[in-house]
């Protein structure tokens, strides 16, 4: 069954409210839109132009008002699912992800479990062009490197793509934007673009999906995906335990347990 | 027309010389790390080829991201204010397109509308444009719409559009005859047959903008916004590529010592940006603060400057994430019935 098909089949018979998935919109490019209505399904897609997450979509209020949302998903939509659900932002009754393979077939995966069991499955590696960049990045002394992001930050406008792209920064008041006391500068100087991106790297190791959204959506072509891309593979090394893995994690960064192997922490 | 020239294409070597002689910076969409982006050339070659358009627009160039208002010392008893070297470089923007010409129009409404703006005058005073006509549009654009059109001639003070082998340049200002005294040599007369039209792109009206502007107060209520904004993540890229979009915030940085009062870009479709001190938000959610983005520009600019805040340049289509497409939203909201 392919998306429109699923789609019409689950508004018919009211197991979701709306269906999350995409249409084509400007130039070709793939947009999300939000299908209420069974007669609505016919224009879906669902390719490789569809990259956004539309797991971002599960934590906000106009799009949770719709009602139960199923939503069209790649490997990455359901970790940040699952992360959501172990974030305690959303309730695995609240959504239906729908895993598309890529011969456009539909899967549905009703409960954390099925997701969970799905992504052990599919596979789901750094895109080749990122790996690659990674890789040179790392191969970088510090200063070549620290030289590469002033110049690619140099061109941030704070525009908040990033951050509003990004399905795992769901919070109703971000730090960025809290006055009072002020943290970060919000001037997109040298400064306040360093320490903005900083603060979205660290709050995001061990959290990122690597949909790679952030990336994408930034205006200007900065790859900022990257830093959370490897912040999140520290996370991983460090500790053994990739985001979205479960809908039952506990965040490595801030889990304290008194049998902890580690001294330092008791 | 009497202001009609032709240029070689050769010829423009002699002009961005005879311009930087003249110690003019000479701003130019570039492929700088394979981004489209306004930056200081040197030569014509170092200008993108085939660029449509920037990403960001030309704005920055006499509205900056960031800039600094006033600095100020910190003495026991006393507090020195120290107004900032205002930088306005004489600047020539170059191959920028009728659209974004025609936005400083639009940023001049509000920065002169009472007081009148130090830092973008000082600037403005020091610029000149010479913009590109557009042989090619997108299905973003739609500057016909709006007012304009791929060879509008607003807010540019020399046009060159494409030809053959060189360009046709309409000279159109003061400032523009001053830079043809430069280098008068490559400015021959255009030839007797040269018909501008035929060498333009052809940009569809896609709506009409009189009509939605008249008919926008009635549809307030409407659950269009609502629908239209859904995907719509609250970010500020569409404001911040606006050539148009002039909102700004006024930032404190300072110490115990000193410090310094900065201007930065502000967007209406961040949730703080109408935030009250009393934790009041009259723009609640993003359907009011999109409804707010299409009003500010087609309803309350004309009302209270005569003019559009938009002028149909669609980098805001080009640089949503989720394709917020301005131009299909006016035209749904063009024929909404309610």
């Amino acid at each position: 069954m392919d998306v429109n098909e699923k789609a019409k089949q689950l508004l018919e018979a009211g197991t979701v409210q709306a269906v999350a998935g995409f249409q084509t919109g400007t130039r070709g490019v793939r947009r999300p839109v939000f299908l209420r209505r069974a007669e609505d399904t016919g224009r879906m897609v669902f390719d490789p132009g569809c990259r956004q997450n539309l797991a971002q979509y599960a934590t906000r209020t106009p799009v949770k008002r719709l009602g139960r949302l199923a939503l069209t998903l790649r490997p990455s939509g359901i970790r940040a699912l699952l992360q959501l659900m172990a974030e305690r932002q959303i309730q695995e009754p609240d959504v239906l992800a729908l895993a598309v393979d890529p011969d456009g077939q539909v899967t549905e995966l009703a409960t954390a479990e099925a997701m969970e069991a799905h992504l052990a499955l599919t596979a789901d590696p750094i895109p080749a062009e990122d790996q690659a960049l990674m890789d040179r990045l790392d191969r970088m002394t510090r200063a070549e490197r620290w030289a590469f992001w002033r110049n690619e930050l140099s061109r941030c406008i704070k525009c908040y793509a990033c951050r509003s792209s990004c399905p795992m920064c769901y919070c109703g008041q971000c730090t960025m934007d809290c006055n009072r006391p002020q943290w970060v500068p919000p001037p997109s100087h040298g400064l306040g673009n360093l320490e903005y991106h900083m603060v979205r790297a660290m709050h995001l190791a061990g959290r990122c999906v690597r949909c790679g959204d952030c990336g994408r959506a930034c205006p200007v072509g900065i790859p900022i995906h990257l830093l959370t891309f490897h912040t999140e593979a520290a996370v991983q090394a460090q500790f053994g335990q990739r985001a979205g893995a479960s809908a039952k994690l506990d965040y490595a960064l801030s889990t304290f347990r008194p049998d902890d192997q580690e001294t330092f922490i008791r | 027309m009497a202001n009609l020239y032709q240029l070689s294409s050769t010829s423009l070597d002699a002009l961005f010389a005879a311009l930087r002689a003249d110690g003019r910076r000479i701003l130019a969409p570039t492929d700088r790390d394979g981004h489209s982006e306004l930056n200081p050339v040197q030569t014509p070659a170092d200008v993108a080829r085939d660029c449509m358009q920037t990403t960001l627009s030309a704005k920055g160039a006499v509205f900056p991201k960031v800039e600094q208002l006033l600095g100020y010392r910190l003495a026991p008893g006393q507090v020195q204010l120290a107004d900032p070297e205002r930088r306005a470089e004489p600047t020539v923007l170059f191959g920028i397109r009728p659209c974004e010409a025609a936005g400083f129009q639009a940023l001049d409404a509000v920065f002169n509308w009472d007081t009148r703006d130090a830092f973008f005058n000082a600037r403005m005073a020091n610029l000149a444009v010479i913009a590109m006509s557009c042989t090619r549009s997108d299905e973003a654009c739609f500057c016909t719409s709006v007012g304009g059109g791929p060879g509008a001639t607003g807010g540019s003070d020399i046009l060159l559009t494409p030809t053959a082998g060189g360009y046709l340049a309409e000279v159109l200002s003061d400032r523009g005859r001053a830079i043809q005294a430069l280098a008068p040599e490559l400015f021959s007369p255009a030839p007797a047959d040269a018909h501008k039209a035929d060498l333009l792109a052809q940009v569809p009206v896609a709506f009409d903008q009189p009509a939605l502007t008249a008919k926008l107060p009635a549809l307030f209520d409407s659950p269009l916004w609502e629908e239209q904004s859904l995907r719509c993540l609250g970010c500020g890229a569409c404001a911040f590529v606006c050539p148009t979009c002039v909102c700004f915030d006024i930032q404190e940085e300072g110490d115990k010592q000193g410090g310094r009062r900065l201007r930065t870009w502000d967007a209406c479709g961040f949730s703080q940006f109408t935030l009250h001190a009393s934790g009041h938000n009259p723009r609640p959610t993003q359907a009011a603060r999109w409804r707010q983005r299409v009003y500010h520009k087609f309803s309350i600019y004309p009302d209270r400057y005569g003019q559009l805040g938009c002028v149909g340049c669609g980098k805001c289509t080009r640089a949503c994430p989720v394709d917020m497409n301005l131009r299909e939203h006016l035209l749904q909201a063009s024929q909404a019935q309610r």
